[in-house]
Formats: C-alpha cells, sequence, structure tokens
C-alpha cells in the first residue's frame, strides 16, 4: 500500500505545474544567485558546495510544499474523511505522499548540477560515489519523514500550504544547507541537530567532497525514525480532535 | 471592493506566515549567504529583499483581482459592463500598491532591528517614498502578470518565475556590476532595479534629491509596465470575445 500510495503521488505532482516550478525552477534561481554570489565574493571553489546546498534545498522546498498540500488538497478535493475514515492507519496513507514529495526533489538536485555544470562550469566529482548514492535517498526519506511531521500537526490546520510556504527558509538557514553552520549563532546548533536536513545535506556534502559520510547517514535515518514515532502520535491526537469538533473538512 | 472580494490572503492565517514573516527570512537567508560568500554587507540584503518582496504582493495579487474574476465567473459580466477600463483595472492596482509598501516597510524595519542595520533617521521619509514608488513600479508588471493570467491557467506558477527573475536581474542580492552585462542591462529596464540603488544610496546618507533621477527611472519604468499591462488587457479581452475564451480555466 505504501509503495502505490508513493507512486500514484509521484505522477500525480509530476502532472502540477506548480510542483514542477517548486522542484525545478526555484532552487535553480537559489543556485544561480548562489553562484553570481560566491563568484563575485571571491570564493569560486565553494561553487561545488554552493550547488550541492542548492539542489537539497530543491528537496526541501519539494517536501514542503507537498507535504503542507498532503492534506489540504485531500481536504480541496473532499476525500481527506475517507482517508480517515478508511482501515488503515492515517500515518501509514500520510507516509507516501510525503516521501513522494521529497522523491520529486531528487529532480531538483539534478538540474541544479546540471545547471551549474552547464552554465557555470563547475566540475562534478565525487570523492565517493557509492556513498553518495546511498546519502542521496538517505536524505529524501530523512526530509520526506520531517515532511510527515509537518503534514501530521497540519491536520488542524487549514492554512497550511502559508505556513508551509514560510517555513522554507528559516530551515535552509538553520539545517546549513547554503552556508556553514558555525556562521550562525550558538544556540541555534541545537535546533539544527534535530532537523534531518542538516545531515542529510552533510552527508551528501561528505560523499561528494570527501569527509566521513556515515555518521550523517546514520543520524538522517535515526531522526527519520524519531519523526515517524513522533508523528504517529500526533496524527492520532489531532485526526481525533478534527472529528470531535467536525472540523475534519473545512476549507 | 474587488481586492477584498478576491485577495484570499487577507486572512492573518495567511497573510502573517506569507507576508510578514517569509520575507524576514528571505533577508535573513541572503545575508548569511553573502557573509558565507564574503560579498557585501548585511544593510544590501535588508534593503534589496525587503523592496524586492514587495513583488510578491504585487504580481500574485494583481493576477488574483483579475484571474480570480474569471475562477467565481464573474469576469464575463465586467468586461460586458460599458465600465471604463482604465479605472477598472488600475483602480484594482491602488490597494495592491499599498499592500505592497506595508509588506516592504515590515519587512525592511524587522530586518534591520534583527542584523543590527543602522538607518539614518532622516532617510526614512525618502524611504518610504521609494518603497511606494518601487511599489507602484512592480504593480505595473503586475498588471501585466494579471493580463497574462487571463490566457495562463497557472498564474501562482507565472508569478512565482516573475518573482524569482527579479530576485536574481534586480541586484537584490548580487551588485549589477557582478551580474553579466546582459544581465544588467534587462535589469535597466525592470521595476525594482532603480528603487533598490536609490535606497541603498538614501540609506548610505544621500539625499533625496541625489536620487532623484533613480527615483524618476524608477517611476518611469513602472509606468511603461503599467501602460503594456494595460495595452495587454485590452488585447486579451478582444481575443477573449473573438475566441470564446474568456471563461476557460
Amino acid at each position: 500500500m505504501v509503495f502505490y500510495g508513493w507512486l500514484f503521488q509521484l505522477k500525480n505532482l509530476t502532472l502540477s505545474g506548480l510542483f514542477v516550478f517548486t522542484s525545478l525552477i526555484e532552487p535553480l534561481i537559489i543556485a544561480t544567485l548562489a553562484f553570481y554570489m560566491f563568484k563575485a565574493g571571491g570564493r569560486p571553489g565553494t561553487l561545488f558546495y554552493a550547488a550541492l546546498g542548492a539542489g537539497v534545498l530543491g528537496i526541501w522546498s519539494s517536501t514542503l510544499f507537498g507535504s503542507g498540500g498532503a492534506i489540504a488538497w485531500q481536504r480541496w478535493q473532499g476525500t481527506l474523511e475517507l482517508l480517515v475514515a478508511a482501515p488503515p492507519p492515517l500515518i501509514l496513507i500520510v507516509v507516501p505522499l510525503t516521501i513522494a514529495t521529497s522523491t520529486i526533489g531528487i529532480y531538483s538536485l539534478t538540474a541544479t548540477l546540471v545547471w551549474g555544470r552547464v552554465l557555470f562550469h563547475i566540475p562534478f566529482h565525487l570523492v565517493h560515489p557509492w556513498l553518495f548514492a546511498l546519502a542521496l535517498p538517505t536524505a529524501v526519506i530523512g526530509l520526506g519523514l520531517l515532511g510527515l511531521l509537518i503534514a501530521s500537526s497540519f491536520v488542524l490546520y487549514r492554512a497550511a500550504n502559508a505556513l508551509s510556504n514560510m517555513l522554507e527558509f528559516p530551515i535552509a538557514l538553520i539545517t546549513g544547507l547554503m552556508i556553514p553552520l558555525a556562521l550562525l549563532p550558538d544556540w541555534l546548533h541545537p535546533l539544527s541537530w534535530i532537523l534531518a536536513p542538516t545531515w542529510g545535506v552533510r552527508a551528501i556534502r561528505r560523499a561528494a567532497l570527501g569527509g566521513d559520510a556515515w555518521f550523517a547517514i546514520g543520524m538522517c535515518l535515526a531522526l527519520g525514525i524519531a519523526y515517524v514515532a513522533i508523528a504517529a502520535k500526533l496524527i492520532g491526537v489531532v485526526e481525533r480532535k478534527a472529528r470531535q469538533d467536525a472540523t475534519l473538512s473545512l476549507t | 471592493m474587488s481586492f477584498r472580494a478576491l485577495y484570499g490572503w487577507l486572512s492573518p492565517w495567511i497573510y502573517i506566515p506569507g507576508m510578514m514573516v517569509a520575507p524576514v527570512f528571505q533577508i535573513l537567508l541572503f545575508a548569511y549567504i553573502g557573509r558565507a560568500a564574503h560579498l557585501e554587507s548585511d544593510r544590501f540584503y535588508v534593503i534589496g529583499n525587503a523592496i524586492q518582496y514587495a513583488s510578491i504582493p504585487c504580481l500574485f495579487a494583481m493576477a488574483n483581482t483579475i484571474a480570480g474574476e474569471r475562477q467565481q465567473q464573474t469576469l464575463g459580466a465586467i468586461l460586458a459592463s460599458p465600465a471604463p477600463r482604465l479605472p477598472l483595472f488600475l483602480g484594482r492596482s491602488l490597494p495592491v500598491i499599498a499592500n505592497g509598501v506595508v509588506v516592504a516597510a515590515f519587512a525592511l524595519a524587522v530586518g534591520s532591528l534583527i542584523l543590527d542595520v543602522h538607518i539614518p533617521v532622516s532617510a526614512i521619509a525618502p524611504l518610504a517614498l521609494v518603497i511606494v514608488v518601487a511599489s507602484a513600479a512592480c504593480t505595473g508588471l503586475g498588471l501585466v502578470n494579471a493580463a497574462i493570467g487571463l490566457r495562463v491557467r497557472e498564474t501562482a506558477v507565472l508569478s512565482n518565475i516573475i518573482f524569482g527573475f527579479l530576485l536574481v536581474f534586480c541586484g537584490v542580492n548580487v551588485p549589477l556590476d557582478a551580474l553579466p552585462a546582459g544581465m544588467s542591462t534587462i535589469a535597466q529596464g525592470l521595476p525594482l532595479t532603480h528603487g533598490i540603488e536609490a535606497a541603498r544610496k538614501l540609506a548610505d546618507g544621500h539625499s533625496l534629491s541625489s536620487v532623484g533621477r533613480l527615483v524618476l527611472a524608477e517611476a518611469l519604468v513602472g509606468a511603461l509596465w503599467a501602460w503594456a499591462g494595460y495595452l495587454l488587457l485590452r488585447f486579451f479581452e478582444v481575443q477573449s470575445f473573438r475566441h470564446a475564451t474568456l471563461e476557460r480555466s
């Protein structure tokens, strides 16, 4: 069920112009800006670093946008009540939706790297190609499961899309997708550590640029498991509340 | 009235995260990328991104106030009426401009406070004027966006693309002289470019009279876009009647 849910959502999202834009064009805009900023700042050596960050930002944008929409779109289409009333636990229905959105984000990473290679002549050389092949799906799953946690809390929130749009840049900032975490104030670091994108981008960067990626891969997976556990509790609570207050289908 | 009816983002649940919180984080993200790149000061990013974010309400709201009529199937009734078109279309832009000013001013104030950017008190009134002119100019581009919205179904995609285009081309985060020559040249014909440059100079202590040419250039660019938008709206209106595509959504 999870596999077919994932496949269905993947096909569904690919047909959405807005979603494809978010997945492809927006990361390219951010990547272009980052390339010019690092070049103009006299730090062209960091372009591959920036390209990888912009690509993961694309995965994050897709995840966030899709997670915000996961519940809202079902609500608009009038299928949310049916899904809630169906025998499988709601979390098993939402997991493939959010993982599918982060999977679409792989397009972003690919597009960003190709964009950087073609227009900015950024060399694409992976220090640990096999580790990169492992780090990428791990990051996708980690980000998708963070999306699950977010989607779970959005059941009660009717303007979920607005909130998900708002969260895009804050998470990108504090998880160091585009900048080294050392630039951020110290008090923000613990918050970064509990967010999967921090470890996802670290795993991808270390696999690509060199360094130990295993710890970051492990952290990404461990956080993903924790997100599922929290989301399972949360979705039960908010689902019950929405049914009690009869607000499930309100738009 | 049409603005209140069609601009669904006026709900505080949408307006606050989308129009007040999001621009502040755009400022912070690019200010930190700027620090990592050793490119410009925080002030550069605060001013650039705050004013550029006015384009979100200017582009989206203009598209919503025209294309929204089509979605609610009231566009035909409006265009069948004998109401003069200039006040009909341009009148809708006034609350949009006001909204853009509020968004940009709020982002500028909060971004400056968070990043400890000092803006001289004497620059506040001229900056307010520049923000009004820049928002009005961007609403001119928004009118073109709205006109295209008569033919293109995904107005949100289009608005997002234009927003990204302005972010890259208008010298918001990269100085114009660091962009390729072609991009800098295109930027001269876009709204926000001259407004942002004027605002940065004002914050650096220049007088309003010394940036007068930039403010006039911004106003002129905006007027040209608004005129193009008006002509495009009339053109698509005629085309829609001719090909019976007015209500196509």
